[in-house]
């Protein structure tokens, strides 16, 4: 469903991704980890054109992402994004949030839409506080909204930016569960993560990037408790032990 | 006083009539301006070089160039053209020229100072440009531009003075018409600076309304 084919791309005259080649099959939960500066969001932002790329390919079911083309808003609207920051809208509701994509881009009634996100925001843990503003919800109440935003799109997968790197800890397990859930129910998923233990438990398959290349991919378990390269042992020794 | 007050009674209702001259120099020159600075502020941020360049280049030119100068231009010049306008007409059309330049860069940082994750967000959820702006951007835009907004309103009711040196009769030209036919400065003078006072102050306080509101998270 994403397909991916020695993308490349500069920062000016630093390289950040050094041809970047991987495939995410339908219904697959892909985990990203590798060192900060590794290029794995840049990653993330040039699969739905937040970024452009300048060699290779990147397709989304099929269609070439080129984020210079109209059709990128399709791209777009199969595949969503959660940042790290939620970028919630300040100025409207949690539920004005999470239909505001289908009723201003997809044109649904407002009605049925706003039944829908009622019920995206139960399905995230969020039932009652549909007229809660952002600034009113905690950080991990503002990332379960932004979940249900891009649920509310009706995607075919879901891009994760490391959505729990911003919270405080005892809030990062509320939006792993809501993630695991999502995961269980079939939804393709490609997450940027730190969470080691998330990547373990819940992904698939697990690539671990650092300088630009996948250094190492496989099944999860394999890669994260008995990895192959140097470098992705170094690295998990750093995360999970760092003092 | 008691001269003062006779006097006040004598003038008043001709100072209207410069006062009703001044408040349609004012909205007229306030309408054109927003209108026109919010052009410049979205040409400004199109992110397409040619307009942001364009843009950039006539708000720094109007910025340039005194409102008095740009009023004898539109007034003086323009007929060299074929293009004959009112006095009321080249007054609003020059003040709203001169003070578009000035809307323009309030609007463009109001826009500016918008979290760029959230025109991100907007864009992952399948929004164009246009649907960013006025679904996203603006409505925020607004509301930290408002208090900025307010003092223009203020400074163009005072500079819509300026359109006396065009032959337009408002408050300012009435005054200094009567204090000429009457010598009585004193009162006359005074009458004025207290009339654009009460018109300047409702705009003061709704300044402070929303400046307070802006404050608010």
């Amino acid at each position: 469903m994403i397909e991916l084919d020695g993308v490349r791309k500069h920062f000016g005259a630093v390289p950040v991704l050094k041809g970047i080649t991987a495939r995410v099959a339908k219904g697959e939960v892909v985990c990203v980890i590798g060192p900060s500066g590794s290029g794995k969001s840049t990653l993330l932002r040039c699969i739905n054109g937040l970024e452009s790329y300048d060699g290779g390919e990147i397709r989304v079911n099929g269609t070439r992402v080129d984020r210079t083309k109209r059709e990128i808003r399709t791209v777009r609207t199969q595949v969503s994004m959660v940042f790290q920051r939620f970028n919630l809208f300040p100025h409207r509701t949690a539920l004005e949030n999470v239909i505001e994509g289908p009723v201003y881009v997809k044109g649904e009634p407002k009605a049925d839409a706003a039944e829908r996100g009622r019920a995206l925001l139960a399905r995230v843990g969020l039932a009652g506080r549909e007229a809660a503003r952002p600034a009113q919800l905690s950080g991990g109440q503002q990332q379960r909204v932004a979940i249900a935003r891009a649920l509310a799109m009706r995607p075919d997968a879901i891009l994760f930016d490391e959505p729990t790197s911003a919270l405080d800890p005892e809030l990062v397990g509320e939006v792993l569960g809501v993630m695991r859930a999502l995961a269980e129910e079939g939804m393709t998923m490609l997450v940027v993560t730190h969470e080691i233990g998330f990547a373990r438990e819940v992904a698939d398959r697990v690539l671990f990037l650092d300088h630009g290349v996948i250094v190492e991919e496989g099944p999860a378990r394999a890669v994260l408790t008995d990895p192959g390269q140097a470098r992705t042992r170094d690295f998990l020794r750093r995360v999970l032990h760092p003092l | 006083m008691e001269s003062f007050l006779a006097d006040a009674r004598e003038f008043v209702p001709i100072l209207l009539q410069g006062v009703q001259l001044t408040i349609l120099i004012t909205l007229g020159s306030l309408v054109v301006s927003t209108a026109l600075g919010l052009v410049w502020a979205m040409m400004r941020v199109s992110g397409i070089p040619l307009l942001s360049g364009a843009a950039s280049l006539f708000i720094n030119v109007i910025r340039g160039i005194p409102i008095i100068v740009q009023l004898f231009y539109i007034y003086f010049v323009l007929p060299d053209f074929g293009i004959a306008l009112t006095a009321v007409q080249a007054g609003v059309l020059g003040l709203g020229l001169a003070y578009s330049a000035y809307q323009a860069e309030n609007f463009r940082a109001a826009i500016e100072a918008i979290d760029k994750g959230q025109i991100e967000a907007a864009q992952t959820i399948g929004m164009g440009w246009g649907l960013t702006m006025r679904r996203v951007v603006l409505p925020q835009a607004l509301t930290i531009a408002l208090p900025p907004y307010g003092n223009v309103m203020i400074m163009m009711l005072k500079d819509s003075s300026q359109a006396s040196t065009i032959t337009v009769a408002e408050l300012a030209l009435q005054g200094k018409l009567i204090a000429s036919a009457t010598f009585k400065n004193t009162s006359v003078f005074t009458l004025v600076a207290l009339m654009y006072l009460v018109l300047s102050l409702p705009l003061i306080l709704i300044v402070r309304h929303l400046e307070k509101r802006a404050g608010r998270p």
